[in-house]
């Protein structure tokens, strides 16, 4: 059974521990988002698609569009999914890939930061519950679940 | 009485925003230019590029603050309305939406779990369970035929209305004995409401927690934010408090659709162009909603909110059903 937490109506410790690390990380991914999008859509970083044709993709479906990126810009020999992104940050539009994995990766952060503090108030099925989060959620973000490699 | 209401709904932020994101029209309005000799297989669109960008501010701008008027998420609007008249195909659209629900969702949470409105206590086993089933959710509607997804996406949609016009909500459910599991736990909080001081505990924590995966699956195949299911079910079923139900399901949804989230960014179902506008519409439409919310009608805009999703359902449906009824 979990360790009695003492009950009021004020947030626990890790509630606020958890609010603050949620709420550093959103202010960083929108300000940077913000940024990033930007730098796109002024042009001043180029972009893999052009922004002229960006809307002539958006109609198929997302493996038709890889493909047809990859076809008409990339060249690659294979289809940038999972992380493959990260390999385009000098290009205006996946750059803006960043913040956006930034705001999806912080409730991750913040499950990791308040583990210790549940095992250190003998809360254990918290604590496993907590890393079985933290678990799940990076194996979706790893790219492992959704490309397979 | 028309500067106090652009006081009052914060226009002058909202317009210089509008602004900011209409620069591009200035800048490359004389640089338009014909197709590229590399020209995709897909028909060219006529519309310069920026006007997407633009339509979307403005849409989802609308969609935020009828979302908090209405007492509705912005994913739930969002999906059904840009998929069903909008030329972007359903897969970037489900994309856009989860991230526009998580933005959402990261906003709001740290005030409520600092004011102890949000349980993480509360949250921590359902969106376990949620957010598993929501990747689960995820990589079945990105393998499923568009067609068979845009017909339950519209069956899912005109649910949802049936369920808003028929839930009922209890402000503070009676819940005489808290079940073994949630004692266990001790899934149990004390918040203050208007200087009252209230204890709550939740029941039926096995059933709740079963529900749970049919909301995660369907909250990671259809793009949707899933509060408006969250909410019904903590605080109906499980008997949370109906303010604790409210705030747990929206920081909940940071964590479902993180989860749903990172499939659609991998298999590259995410269009920045698409998604920053339509972030910032939705949330700068919520911050007006806000303020709206002293002075505007809740249950005429309610009403206004089932009768588009209402629409937007059977569009969905049709579309799916390679019926043109509008």
């Amino acid at each position: 059974m979990a360790k009695q937490p003492n009950i009021t109506a004020s947030a626990t410790e890790e509630q606020v521990l958890y609010a603050n690390l949620l709420n550093k990380g959103m202010g960083v991914g929108l300000v940077l988002l913000f940024v990033t999008f930007g730098l796109y859509v002024f042009g001043i970083l180029e972009p893999v698609i052009p922004l002229d044709e960006i809307a002539s993709y958006w109609r198929q479906n997302a493996h038709d569009y890889l493909v047809q990126m990859n076809k008409d810009y990339l060249h690659w020999d294979h289809l940038p999914l999972g992380w493959a992104w990260a390999m385009l940050l000098t290009k205006g539009d996946f750059l803006n890939f960043l913040p956006i994995a930034i705001l999806s990766g912080v409730t991750i952060m913040c499950y990791g930061a308040i583990v210790p503090g549940l095992f250190r108030r003998g809360d254990k099925a918290y604590a496993i519950m907590a890393i079985a989060e933290v678990v799940i959620l990076s194996a979706a973000a790893s790219g492992f679940l959704a490309v397979g490699h | 009485m028309f500067k106090q209401l652009s006081g009052k709904i914060g226009g002058v932020s909202a317009f210089l925003f509008c602004l900011l994101i209409a620069n591009p029209i200035l800048v490359l309005a004389s640089e338009h230019a014909a197709a590229t000799a590399a020209a995709p297989a897909m028909p060219a669109d006529d519309r310069a590029w920026w006007m997407w960008p633009i339509i979307l501010l403005v849409v989802t701008f609308v969609m935020g603050i009828l979302a908090v008027l209405g007492g509705v998420g912005g994913g739930v609007l969002f999906v059904p309305i840009i998929s069903g008249f909008f030329p972007f195909h359903l897969d970037f659209v489900r994309g856009a939406g989860l991230l526009v629900a998580l933005s959402g969702a990261l906003a709001a949470g740290p005030g409520l779990l600092k004011a102890n409105l949000a349980s993480l206590r509360l949250a921590i086993p359902v969106a376990l369970i949620a957010s598993t089933m929501a990747i689960v959710g995820a990589m079945v509607g990105l393998a499923l035929p568009t067609n068979i997804v845009q017909i339950s996406l519209g069956a899912v949609i005109l649910g949802i209305c049936a369920l808003m016009l028929t839930a009922k909500k209890s402000t503070i459910p009676d819940v005489k004995k808290a079940d073994n599991l949630s004692s266990a736990l001790r899934i149990v909080g004390v918040y203050t409401d208007q200087g009252e001081t209230i204890n709550w505990k939740i029941h039926r924590t096995i059933p709740g927690l079963f529900t749970f995966i049919i909301i995660g699956f369907m909250a990671g195949m259809f793009g949707l934010g899933a509060g408006w299911a969250n909410v019904p079910v903590l605080n109906l079923m499980m008997g949370a408090p109906l303010k604790i139900s409210v705030a747990t399901s929206k920081f909940l949804l940071s964590i479902t659709d993180t989860s749903a989230a990172w499939i659609y960014l991998n298999k590259g179902c995410v269009i920045p162009m698409m998604v920053v506008p339509s972030l910032i519409g939705i949330m700068l439409g919520s911050f007006v909603g806000v303020r709206l919310l002293k002075i505007a009608k809740p249950t005429f805009i309610r009403w206004m909110v089932i009768g588009i999703l209402a629409f937007a359902g059977v569009k969905a449906l049709t579309k799916g059903l390679g019926i043109s009824l509008f």
